[in-house]
């Protein structure tokens, strides 16, 4: 069965991003890219459909593509040109050398390499629809949302150039290679779409053109192309050793201990990490805050960095009992750990957002590093929660800052009374993040239970700790919003469309929180067993009965508590001040009369926990650890 | 509710006294005279406290402060003067700052004199001051009765009233 | 079925009784072992009858619903608890609920409840990995987070999970808010930071917070009694007395020791957390 929709998936954003690039007047422009982004979710749905409709069997089409191979390669070479150009331009020459080497490394491949085993280009399963679902459904709804964004960031931000067409060119070109990504089985078209996400982060990052913002820009393109290298490493080698390209048949030969397979899963694991931005290439994911928030949601949350989990996912069966494996599960949780203590001490919302996505990503890498289908079930859920939950967030925290004109979580002090409208968005956000009974609880339930089960102490111990620190800092964001503050009301500018975004991200959030179960039998079940062969169901069904129980009585106190306590006579008292109150409980009268204004923060613990201290002794380590995982894999097999 | 004038818990306060007669109120809670086998508890947060302990005089400093400590207290509350000093201003009664008693700031109910005053006196005045807080809490209980019956109470501002955050300075009226 | 039925509702009645007797039992022998004579043992009942009698006050309005949110959510602990469902997911449960008086401190906005909300943060980040790894003690032993399961095993979990019991001990004092890790609010005459996190609770919202308070210990005491309760119905009588003699215990402590600073409460809790349950879980590990 052919399915014409896969193909207008990748190429329809391309087409978009050129009418992005050349539209100049805004309104025709903004119109164009709600009607693009509505179509790409509808095709998206149309793909879901026709998938399910035939039967939920994993699919393996277009075996013979041979015009679109050229394609893609001579993409390579516009991509490895851009990014040459741009190292010049700004005098960082050794960077294009990352770029340079891999793409030369494929191209040779390519055009002088042995001839390969015959394998179908485009592999479908239920993985891959719910990766183009989170793709196009949240991917879509950002590209709405970020046009009602960037009205107000340009107005604001008279100093930098109004370049949004670029800006909307590179999110739907960002958007086609996603597709591309996740629905290709052939390694040279995923090492394409990959670089095409690692050159468009690189360009959306600097998209200001500020010193910061490039020099952060350059960070993150480095990174992911040294992913790129890995990547294009472990083709050629894997090409040449086993005539294999195709992904699929690769995992296959692995799961059956091929030794020729473990230097190019242990380079793709390497290369994974580098996309999701775990200990030590998390730098570049903080750097990448300083882009608009648009990117910020859709790249640095809610789709790049879930295409290195993708790739873990894919290699779960792989990985699993070996010492990539390992390796991987080892960085996944320290990184889970060491993100979550770092993100304690920052109080810039979108640093704290970017730790919480790596720290959460860890978790996530963990769990498929171990590889069980118990902690893969579990990897699933978690992203599939902390895609809806963050992008919501950024969104937020963007449209917050549009209005406040800071992201510094003390100044969101009584939110609720500034921006209702937001900080209650901003509210559940935060809840789905960590609170019970929200899909991130049980996420974290079964990957605490399969990691006891696999026997893996570090990962139980990593787990339970990062835990604690996870909740202490979105707690204490929570309490910010919910105070009060002396200062009055602000004018909401978020435009109807951002509104539109949210509103959908949050009842989406509570759905799937609702219909969890539901997720489980119909999506994630079948997966497993794509991914596994053979497959138990992990929940057992009181477990699951008890959660149903929980999420209704969670739901339910807060309502029944407000009708309870609403028309209870209150006698108003000033808040305790040692009887110097003012009597507007923010200011205080000081020893020689005048009034005083009593600012209070939150705990940060800067000098303990602080990025500066914690980060260069954390890359330190993971670094060696992935040398010497490297190093044994290199010597067991040579 | 017969039993449930055994949970007074107090607020002490030290308006300016030379801290002698706040000593002796401590030295109360202590093994030896120990007033907590009548279930007193010196918490230090007015919206927890019945009674208000006040030693030393109030002078134009604290008059507001004390007015809003004991407006922060929930009603029923009784206040008690802690010594010469809270009573009338004591030694200190003509200096140019000191307003007088603890009765210029707020409606004192019991007092207490000595300089300093002995534990004695003081667990007698808290004594006292239990029974009329009992006394008070069943005027309370039945004004909420009487509302929930629908008859016309006249509100507590009226009945009780606070003292407002007026300073009146020596001879104002 | 039935039994369960029995059990929630004794709990959601009796709970408070017995919190509050216990409560009056602590007073008492407290102030025997300073030399005094010490309240009556019904005084914790006396006082919550005091205040729930007094003029309802409020710093702001909302501190009525996060408290009522707090106790609710604090009865669906223990009603899970005692109905034998997942101990992992009460324990979650907990946590949100914890979370709510946090927020009941911290939206006053006033100087000593927010500093006190700060450390109750701390605090709960500091006992959290040790009542997590208490759950997984007890799925490793019996491969079920089950309570009513786990309360069904040939033998007393403490006899392999002793490292898990000696970590839970450290950070029910925490709980209990005694001495040395009352950093937050503690029982009356030990104040630092007035009332902490209870400073903007009069009246009826202290009713709240005390009455769930109460809820809590003798949810954490059972848990406590989880460690020792077995197949046989000799082990009932046997959990009550070692849940009487943690409670000496913990008395003890409180008298014994004086605050401690939070830096050294959150090192010396994930310290100890990590040395007793962490050896405790490798060893289980290792051997099974």
């Amino acid at each position: 069965m052919q399915l014409p929709v896969i193909p207008f998936l990748i190429c329809f954003p391309m087409l978009a991003a050129i009418l992005m690039f050349v539209i100049r007047k805004a309104k025709i422009r903004n119109t164009i890219a709600y009607i693009c982004a509505v179509i790409i979710i509808g095709a998206v749905g149309v793909l879901t459909i026709q998938y399910f409709a035939g039967g939920s069997k994993p699919l393996e089409i277009y075996f013979n593509t041979a015009f679109t191979d050229h394609v893609i390669l001579t993409s390579e070479f516009v991509l490895m040109a851009v990014v040459t150009y741009l190292c010049f331009k700004y005098h960082r020459y050794w960077i294009c050398l990352l770029s340079i080497i891999p793409t030369c490394m494929i191209a040779y491949l390519e055009l002088f390499g042995p001839k390969m085993a015959p394998a179908a280009h485009i592999y479908i399963d239920c993985l891959s629809i719910l990766m183009c679902i989170i793709a196009g459904l949240i991917g879509g709804l950002i590209i709405i949302y970020a046009v009602g964004y960037m009205h107000g960031y340009t107005n604001y931000h008279k100093d930098i150039e109004d370049r949004r067409n670029y800006f909307f060119m590179l999110l739907f070109l960002f958007l086609g290679a996603m597709f591309g990504f996740v629905l290709s089985d052939n390694l040279l078209w995923i090492d394409l779409f990959w670089e095409t996400t690692s050159v468009c982060s690189f360009l959306l990052i600097g998209y200001t053109r500020e010193p910061k913002a490039i020099r952060n820009s350059f960070r993150a393109l480095w990174m992911n192309l040294l992913g790129g290298l890995a990547l294009s490493a472990a083709i050629v080698y894997c090409a040449y050793t086993s005539q294999i390209v195709s992904f699929q048949q690769l995992i296959r030969i692995s799961v059956n201990r091929n030794p020729a397979s473990a230097i190019p899963i242990v380079l793709i694991a390497v290369a994974a990490l580098t996309k999701a931005a775990q200990l030590p290439f998390s730098p570049w994911l903080l750097g990448a805050m300083i882009a608009p928030t648009p990117s910020s949601a859709l790249l640095h949350s809610a789709t790049m960095v879930k295409a290195g989990i993708y790739i873990l996912i894919r290699l779960a069966p792989a990985m699993s009992g070996t010492l990539t494996g390992t390796m991987v599960a080892l960085i996944g949780s320290f990184t889970f750990f060491a993100a979550s203590v770092m993100a304690i001490a920052q109080s810039d919302a979108k640093k704290i957002l970017a730790l919480s996505t790596i720290s959460n990503l860890g978790l996530m890498t963990a769990c498929a590093g171990v590889g069980s289908e118990e902690t893969t079930w579990a990897c699933i859920f978690l992203m599939i929660f902390h895609a809806v939950s963050k992008s919501l967030l950024f969104q937020n925290v963007g449209a917050t800052e549009n209005s406040l004109h800071t992201r510094d979580v003390e100044n969101f002090q009584g939110l609720l009374y500034r921006l209702p409208q937001l900080a209650i968005y901003q509210f559940i956000g935060i809840a789905g993040m960590f609170l019970a009974p929200f899909g991130m609880l049980i996420s974290k339930w079964s990957a605490l239970r399969a990691s006891v089960d696999e026997g893996n102490f570090l990962l139980v111990m990593l787990i339970v700790f990062g835990s604690a620190t996870t909740s202490f800092y979105w707690t204490k964001w929570m309490g910010k919003l919910l105070s009060r503050s002396g200062k009055g009301a602000v004018p909401d500018i978020t435009r109807r469309n951002e509104k539109i975004s949210m509103t959908i991200h949050a009842v989406l959030m509570i759905a799937l929180c609702l219909l969890f179960p539901l997720l489980s039998k119909v999506f994630v079940d079948p997966m497993l067993v794509q991914l596994f062969g053979n497959y138990e169901n992990v929940l057992p069904t009181a477990l699951l009965y008890t959660l149903i129980v929980v999420i209704a009585f969670v739901f339910a106190v807060p309502v029944i508590s407000y009708y309870l306590s609403r028309n209870v006579k209150i006698n108003h008292k000033p808040s305790y001040m040692n009887g110097i109150n003012t009597g507007n409980d923010s200011s205080f009268t000081g020893s020689l009369g005048e009034p005083k204004e009593m600012v209070l923060t939150n705990y940060y613990f800067e000098h303990t926990l602080g990025v500066k201290r914690l980060m260069y002794p954390s890359q330190i380590l993971t670094v060696a650890v992935i040398i010497i995982t490297l190093c044994m894999t290199l010597g067991g097999v040579l | 509710m017969a039993n449930v004038n055994k949970s007074p818990w107090l607020l002490h306060y030290d308006g300016s006294s030379c801290n002698g007669c706040d000593i002796e109120v401590l030295a109360a809670l202590t093994p030896v005279y120990d007033a907590e086998r009548f279930g007193v508890v010196n918490t230090g947060d007015p919206m927890q406290s019945d009674i208000l302990l006040i030693t030393g005089g109030i002078n134009t400093q604290n008059v507001k402060i004390v007015r809003q400590l004991y407006n922060q207290m929930p009603r029923p509350k009784v206040v008690v003067a802690v010594g010469v000093c809270a009573c009338t201003g004591g030694v200190f009664k003509d200096c140019y700052n000191i307003l007088g008693g603890a009765d210029k700031a707020i409606p004192v109910d019991i007092y207490v004199p000595g300089c300093a005053a002995r534990p004695e006196s003081i667990i007698d005045g808290i004594i006292q001051a239990v029974a009329l807080f009992q006394k008070r809490l069943e005027e309370h209980e039945s004004r909420i009765r009487a509302r929930k019956k629908g008859e016309m109470v006249p509100p507590y501002d009226e009945a009780w009233p606070e003292p407002d955050n007026e300073v009146k300075m020596h001879g104002e009226k | 079925m039935t039994a369960k039925v029995i059990w929630v509702l004794c709990y959601i009645l009796l709970a408070p009784f017995l919190g509050g007797l216990l409560d009056g039992i602590d007073r008492r022998i407290s102030a025997r072992m300073q030399g005094r004579v010490g309240p009556p043992l019904l005084q914790p009942f006396y006082d919550i009858r005091k205040l729930l009698s007094k003029q309802t006050i409020a710093v702001t309005r909302s501190q009525g619903f996060m408290l009522l949110i707090y106790l609710l959510l604090m009865l669906f602990t223990g009603c899970m608890f005692f109905a034998g469902s997942d101990i992992l997911m009460c324990f979650f449960v907990l946590s949100t609920a914890a979370t709510f008086l946090y927020f009941a401190a911290a939206i006053t906005d006033s100087p000593y409840s927010t500093i006190g909300a700060s450390r109750e943060l701390i605090q709960m980040m500091a006992y959290e990995p040790a009542v997590l790894l208490t759950c997984v003690g007890f799925y490793l032993i019996e491969k079920t987070f089950n309570v009513s399961e786990i309360i069904t095993s040939r033998v007393s979990a403490i006899i392999y999970l002793p490292g898990f019991f000696a970590a839970f001990l450290f950070i029910l004092t925490i709980k209990m808010r005694k001495s040395p890790f009352d950093t937050s609010t503690a029982h009356h005459a030990h104040q630092e930071l007035v009332k902490g996190v209870t400073t903007e609770f009069g009246a009826k919202n202290l009713a709240l917070f005390q009455i769930t308070e109460w809820y809590e210990t003798v949810l954490l005491l059972s848990v406590v009694g989880l460690f020792i309760v077995n197949r046989n119905p000799w082990s009932y009588p046997a959990a009550v007395l070692v849940i009487l003699s943690v409670f000496f215990l913990e008395i003890l402590i409180d008298n014994t020791c004086a605050r401690v600073k939070w830096e050294l409460m959150l090192k010396s809790t994930w310290i100890i957390t990590l040395l007793t349950a962490g050896v405790n879980t490798l060893i289980l590990m290792l051997i099974r």
